[in-house]
């Protein structure tokens, strides 16, 4: 008796339980998240948990087993190369940005003109630098960089040019690892306004035309503001890989000379790996956290507005 | 005891004694083709090609002997990849049983190596002493924490073209150091080499040294700050930065540099090597992988050069050796394994043979090691590589940034700090201002 009384009661309570198991594994929320979850897993093991650990570290002392707090942050608001790197990054990171936008506009302008036909062919050679790892890339620059060696150099004596220091010159060396990340990152602009140009309305051109509008009058009444959104995307983007960047300061100049060619990602790496000192490694690192959080809201916010406005 | 001793029934005697019986009966004799465990070890993959070859076979003979099953990996220093994989096995403490280190390494994971006196002793016993400065980067407090590797040990001496430094420095480097005798380099002083310098400058074909932050460039200005007794930091981790040897040293460079090539603050360890075989100048300073190299890609340039001893200073000849180690995690599984392994491969024969494999590049850390025939032997020219493991104990063998703790010591050398203050000084900052930066990263290096 008891046990059918068990069974009585227990039925109706297990068909209700399968069936809004049944109903929640038919929403399509629930789907989208099963879905998502391998990603998420990943983004927590490769993003999270590595960025959560990086913190705890930031708080230890340089044998890592005593908590300090924020004393690393302390220690390196009062070193000389740390202000250098916080400068060299800006520097490094803006400059770049602001070029790679000036010249993938003005390029991307130059590819939209180009017949569809061989449109394809530029497309793709123009991406090159692009998509070969900046890291192989680099080793070419720095032979055509190469103290003693530069090819830039034996040109320039052709013409009767002193040779440049290009790596030895603090500001020479600057230039060649802005100038290569110029390069390296140039196409992926070209590519985004290109493609925000094709979705230009052809009608808005043929209108201003008829209003008598010249060519710059055309690029700043009509394709800019058409184009804010991606540029200022495309901008935020860069400007966060270009801070974070890593392989082409070390392959090209390590850092040097005087450290004066240092971003954040590679003087992490001079502090944190090569001088055994993890836990400042990880607070320099940390630095480009806030930097790039006020950059993001800056230009996140303007874009919002815009989409508001519209 | 004796309570416990009194709870043993005869009953429960008998019982065990015949499950132990009945187990030991029962189970196999084995004694397998790996009956002493498995060991897995990262060695510094070495430059010299077959090199790697002579460590595998002695490692492979020793494992058939003693039945264990070995996995060598060969790991490249090239990008930072062995410095990385220990760093993370390190963390981990999990990986490889025996690992190569650098030179600094061994003090900065003492506290995760197996200590290694017991290895040691009979191998000095057997193979002579070893200086100074092995000792100050393989022991912490007197005790062993790593055992001196012969593979991939070097001293960074002047390797010079004999032809050129005749013709514009009017120096015979083999006279200096004849093949086969004593030094006979009384002269051979800082002034000299700083003479020299300018004759080559001159000639058109510069020295070729490095004021980068590789250890190439910090090697060599490490030993000329030793020649003027300049100590950044003393041992007992006083800043001493603002002394006057140390204002004679970055002086001394200061009048070096300007006979130098202009870019030498972006050269790496690559930059020399590539001068010299590319016949643009006179001198470098090297291990003699740059000999080997032009031996097979410049050999008329090989044919000229020699390898010698340093230019004396205020306070003795000094080198800049860099020896490499072997280490045990002390959480290795098969910790009398690895130090079994780690024996065998210092024992002289085996020492020769690595020696011989590296076309002399490899240096024995110990006094009994340094007079093997390779070294004689080798060529062209005949010799030239006869006074590079100093023989003759002709100059001490030292490491930039002693005597300094270890811990600020390793900074200093990572960093490059000597090479960056000559450059700063030669570049034109004021001596004072130079030494006030050196003060301010040398107090950042003592945090603990």
């Amino acid at each position: 008796m008891a046990d059918v009384t068990i069974t009585r009661t227990g039925l109706p309570a297990e068909a209700g339980q399968v069936s809004s198991l049944q109903r929640l594994m038919r929403r399509k929320s629930t789907i989208a998240f099963i879905m998502t979850l391998p990603l998420l897993l990943v983004i927590f093991t490769l993003v999270a948990y590595p960025a959560f650990y990086s913190l705890h570290l930031a708080t230890l002392n340089k044998s890592m087993v005593r908590f300090v707090g924020l004393g690393n942050f302390e220690f390196l608001f009062g070193r000389e190369t740390f202000w250098l790197v916080v400068y060299q990054s800006c520097l490094f990171a803006v400059t770049a940005v602001i070029f790679k936008a000036i010249i993938g506009f003005t390029v991307a302008h130059f590819v939209h003109n180009i017949p569809s036909k061989g449109q394809r062919k530029w497309r793709g050679m123009l991406l090159v630098p692009w998509v070969i790892p900046p890291a192989m890339s680099t080793l070419a620059w720095l032979w055509l960089f190469d103290p003693s060696y530069s090819a830039f150099n034996w040109l320039l004596a052709h013409v009767g040019v002193a040779p440049v220091s290009w790596t030895g010159n603090t500001h020479w060396a600057r230039f060649s690892v802005i100038l290569v990340n110029i390069w390296v990152g140039a196409p992926f602009f070209m590519i985004m306004y290109l493609a925000a140009l094709k979705s230009v309305p052809e009608q808005l051109y043929e209108a201003s035309e008829i209003d008598g509008a010249n060519w710059w009058q055309r690029i700043w009444y009509i394709t800019l503001p058409m184009m804010r959104n991606i540029i200022s995307i495309t901008a935020l983007f860069s400007l966060i890989v270009t801070f974070a960047n890593f392989d082409i300061v070390r392959v090209l100049t390590g850092g040097g000379p005087l450290d004066s060619t240092h971003l954040f990602a590679t003087w992490a790496f001079r502090v944190g790996i090569e001088s055994g000192d993890i836990p400042l490694g990880a607070c320099v690192s940390l630095f480009m956290v806030p930097i790039l959080a006020v950059a993001a809201t800056l230009i996140l916010r303007d874009i919002g507005k815009r989409g508001n406005e519209a | 005891m004796s309570k416990r001793a009194s709870k043993l029934s005869r009953r429960r005697f008998i019982a065990n004694t015949a499950l132990a019986s009945t187990a030991l009966i029962a189970a196999p004799y084995v004694r397998g083709a790996n009956a002493a465990g498995k060991l897995s070890i990262g060695f510094w993959d070495h430059w010299v090609p077959g090199a790697n070859n002579v460590t595998k076979t002695l490692v492979e003979e020793w494992a058939a002997k003693e039945k264990v099953d070995v996995q060598i990996d060969f790991i490249t220093s090239q990008a930072n990849k062995l410095r990385l994989t220990i760093a993370a096995e390190a963390v981990a403490r999990s990986g490889h049983d025996v690992l190569a280190l650098a030179s600094w390494w061994p003090n900065e994971y003492a506290d995760k190596l197996e200590p290694v006196d017991d290895v040691m002793a009979p191998l000095i016993k057997l193979n002579g002493a070893v200086n100074d400065t092995v000792k100050y980067l393989g022991q912490i407090n007197g005790k062993w924490v790593a055992v001196p590797a012969t593979f991939g040990s070097q001293i960074k001496g002047p390797c010079s073209r004999i032809d050129l430094m005749k013709q514009h420095a009017g120096i015979d480097v083999q006279a200096m150091y004849p093949a086969g005798a004593k030094p006979n380099a009384d002269n051979w002083t800082l002034e000299t080499f700083l003479k020299a310098a300018e004759g080559c400058h001159k000639g058109g074909v510069p020295f070729g040294i490095g004021v980068g932050i590789t250890s190439d460039s910090v090697d060599t200005i490490g030993a000329l700050f030793h020649a003027f007794g300049a100590q950044l930091v003393d041992a007992k981790g006083n800043i001493t930065a603002k002394s006057d040897p140390v204002r004679q040293s970055l002086d001394y460079y200061k009048q070096l540099m300007a006979f130098l090539p202009p870019d030498v603050p972006a050269w790496d360890d690559a930059s020399n090597n590539k001068w010299l075989i590319a016949g643009k100048g006179a001198l470098i300073m090297n291990p003699p992988s740059a000999w080997a190299v032009a031996k097979r890609d410049a050999p008329k340039v090989a044919e000229q050069l020699w390898t010698h001893g340093f230019p004396v200073g205020p306070k003795g000849r000094y080198a800049p050796y860099i020896p490499q180690f072997w280490g045990i995690w002390n959480f290795s599984k098969n910790k009398p394994a690895a130090k079994s392994l780690i024996a065998r491969l210092s024992q002289p024969d085996a020492i020769e043979k690595m020696v011989v494999a590296s076309n002399g590049y490899d240096l024995p850390a110990y006094a009994n090691m340094t007079e093997l025939k390779t070294w004689a032997e080798e060529g062209p020219p005949k010799g030239t590589l006869y006074h590079y493991p100093n023989p003759y104990n002709h100059m001490v063998l030292s490491i930039g940034g002693t005597p300094a703790p270890h811990a600020i010591a390793y900074q200093m050398y990572s960093q490059g700090l000597m090479t960056k203050l000559a450059v700063r000084h030669f570049q034109g900052e004021a001596m004072e201002k130079t030494l006030d930066y050196a003060v301010k990263e040398l107090e950042g290096y003592t945090r603990t």
